[in-house]
């Protein structure tokens, strides 16, 4: 079991004929994911990576089955591809794409709601599934099919996190880059009540950083809603407050979102913390 | 980005939002004519720079002598105005901003934000202006209004009611109030703000509701569509360093300790900072190399770090995931080379080819140690500023 997506899941790509869609179709291929075709508006009736290209989403869905999108469009165009992708009924939108405007991604978040369709993303190294799924830009090389449930606002910290957790033997079910946006799909508590749903999950690793309130939000729900073990990591204690740290919501702004409150968060609900991040794989053995 | 007063003022009036007639100014002899200009017998003069508490650094002078606008302008041309929100370096002054002087009956604090929690953008308005919002927040939270704006509808009429009349404003004041907020808005959602401030907005003594002070910030992500404010960006507001590191798409933050850090990606950069920290060491420097650490990049970041005279050590923390690290490996020691690095450099690689990077480092007769893990390279580096 997984969250999510597994061997199973029939993927599209949006943004497939460019640069960057087309490496990492290329690299999600070789890891086994059921990439179906893709779609490059303009392009279609082509083929690409030997799948078929379509002009539309509702084509693409139409003719291949897909339910998972994976987005690769540049920033002006994704929240356009984002809504399109819901409108052709994909339940599942993984947008990579980094510096969509925050505004742009306030009316996206609000025209979702009318769709039965998750968003993961954007800004954020997508979904893997070990063994079975890769979407997004991970290396498929560090995971391994297991018991943790990973779930981070980082993309190479996400690697540092799950990599131990292969080297200590855990292995992992699902792993999710929630991204680093104030205004994004998924959140922690989402990923959460999956994995707790999720009978092979035995432990949750979460993955967070200064900005925003998710990971007290997170520790509230772990409190009263979460009987598996998780251990929790922030990133950015000594960012300077007024400070954007690389994501676009990581800052500490009027005194709120600092690691220092989401450590206290978690740790008075009963989450295990840990203060470096060379310590995740260890505590998170050691929590079950 | 952020944008000057004089600048922001300049929006406002063009989307009709009442603001006190006002000019800039780059010389003393500019003041003085904008000050006849403006005519009346009271004039304010403030300082033109990025960042608030300007006040009560001496940079908001009033003058109620027209010869003594160009004295209160040359005190402050060429100056550096440090604010408690500068640092003690402080702010260059290249302009001011001439005004007519406001009677002012009532202070009203209002800003405009992208709200993470509603994701949605939120107004908020106190009763309490020209203070410090914060500080109003945290002790008496009950004295801010707010309201969530559905994007889709728009800003609605009776939400202007409700923070207009939550605020206490006279009936008389409330249709000027919402005719400003809906002003707002549509600045906000059409020039891609992420804050909008105006602290205080005034009601004058003959009733007349006045933005007296204006803060517009413009989000990074959208000023490919704003060419028009990416031309009011002023690079002497802004952290050298900083943008010399976006420049080469590289993030860059100054911190004041001693210890430089080269990461790939945001999340591992802070976790990088605090691992040096947690080891007794101070970190000097955030910086995200990205995720495809190309050997040109890399150069540019040693160069950036080693500008800062305070490094003593420098880590070089990578995740070599779709990049492999004996390609990297292989840049750190050209960059080392290039630049010439007088300090000790520790290098912790893990992911694709680490080993074989590690090795190549440790081959080499450069002044850099190679490290197992994270724990054994914030050691060593700790050690190595000591």
């Amino acid at each position: 079991m997984s969250i999510l997506v597994d061997k199973d899941s029939r993927v599209i790509c949006q943004g497939f004929t460019g640069t960057q869609g087309t490496y990492h179709s290329r690299q999600c291929i070789e890891y086994g994911t059921k990439l179906v075709g893709g779609v490059t508006p303009f392009r279609g009736g082509e083929q690409h990576l030997g799948l078929p290209v379509f002009d539309t989403v509702h084509e693409a869905v139409a003719e291949t089955g897909a339910e998972v999108s994976m987005i690769y469009v540049p920033a002006p165009f994704a929240a356009d591809a984002i809504l399109e992708a819901a409108d052709a009924g994909v339940e599942l939108v993984v947008c990579i794409t980094e510096g969509i405007p925050v505004l742009d991604m306030v009316r996206v978040k609000a025209a979702l709601e009318s769709y039965d369709c998750r968003l993961i993303g954007p800004n954020c190294p997508g979904i893997i599934t070990p063994g079975e799924c890769k979407i997004g830009i991970m290396p498929g090389f560090i995971h391994r099919p297991g018991r943790v449930g990973v779930i981070s606002r980082s993309g190479t910290l996400t690697y540092e996190a799950v990599y131990q957790t292969t080297q200590n033997g855990l292995g992992q079910t699902t792993c999710v880059g929630i991204g680093g946006d104030p205004v994004r799909g998924l959140d922690f508590i989402d990923c959460l009540a999956l994995f707790q749903a999720d009978p092979r999950t035995e432990g949750i690793l979460l993955v967070g950083e200064i900005g925003g309130t998710d990971e007290e939000a997170a520790a509230e729900y772990i409190e009263q809603h979460v009987s598996k073990p998780v251990v929790a990591y922030i990133a950015g204690v000594t960012a300077p407050p007024g400070k954007r740290m690389g994501h676009a919501g990581a800052i500490v702004s009027g005194g709120k979102g600092t690691a220092a409150d989401k450590f206290a968060a978690f740790e008075a609900a009963g989450v295990t913390t840990v203060r470096s991040p060379a310590e995740l794989g260890s505590a998170m053995k050691a929590a079950m | 980005m952020n944008l000057h007063e004089y600048q922001a003022k300049q929006l406002f009036a063009e989307y009709g939002i009442p603001v006190p007639d006002g000019y800039p100014a780059s010389s003393p002899a500019e003041a003085t004519k904008a000050a006849k200009d403006i005519g009346g017998r009271r004039w304010v003069v403030k300082a033109q720079v990025h960042a608030g508490g300007r006040g009560k650094a001496g940079g908001i002078k009033l003058i109620d002598k027209l010869d003594d606008v160009a004295a209160a302008a040359k005190s402050m041309l060429g100056s550096r105005l440090s604010t408690h929100q500068t640092g003690p370096e402080g702010l260059p002054v290249n302009s001011v901003m001439i005004e007519a002087a406001s009677d002012i009956e009532h202070e009203y604090y209002l800003s405009l934000l992208v709200d993470r929690a509603s994701e949605r953008v939120a107004i908020m308005a106190s009763a309490e202006g020209g203070m410090d919002i914060e500080e109003v927040a945290a002790k008496t939270p009950e004295k801010i209004v707010r309201v969530a704006v559905d994007p889709a509808a728009g800003l609605q009429a009776y939400q202007t009611r409700q923070l207009g009349f939550g605020l206490g404003l006279h009936k008389d004041h409330v249709r000027q109030f919402t005719k400003i907020l809906q002003a707002l808005y549509a600045m906000f959602t059409e020039r891609d703000a992420s804050l909008v401030e105006v602290n205080p907005l005034i009601l004058t003594k003959a009733g007349r509701l006045v933005a007296l002070d204006a803060k517009i910030n413009i989000e990074e992500n959208a000023l490919f569509r704003q060419p028009a404010l990416v031309a009011w960006r002023d690079p002497s507001q802004e952290d050298e360093k900083e943008r010399a590191a976006s420049a080469h798409d590289l993030n860059y933050v100054s911190l004041d300790g001693d210890i430089a850090c080269m990461v790939n990606g945001a999340g591992l950069a802070m976790a990088t900072m605090d691992l040096i920290k947690l080891h007794g060491g101070a970190p000097a420097n955030f910086l995200d190399v990205g995720g495809g650490a190309t050997s040109e990049r890399v150069t540019e970041a040693f160069k950036l770090i080693l500008s800062n005279e305070n490094v003593k050590a420098i880590l070089v923390n990578i995740f070599g995931g779709i990049v492999q690290c004996d390609l990297i490996a292989e840049g750190i020691m050209e960059a080392v080379r290039q630049v010439g690095v007088s300090v000790p450099v520790v290098v912790r690689l893990e992911g694709t080819n680490a080993k074989k990077g590690l090795e190549m480092l440790a081959a080499s007769d450069l002044p850099i140690q190679p490290a197992a893990d994270l724990t054994d390279a914030a050691r060593k580096v700790v050690e190595a500023a000591a």
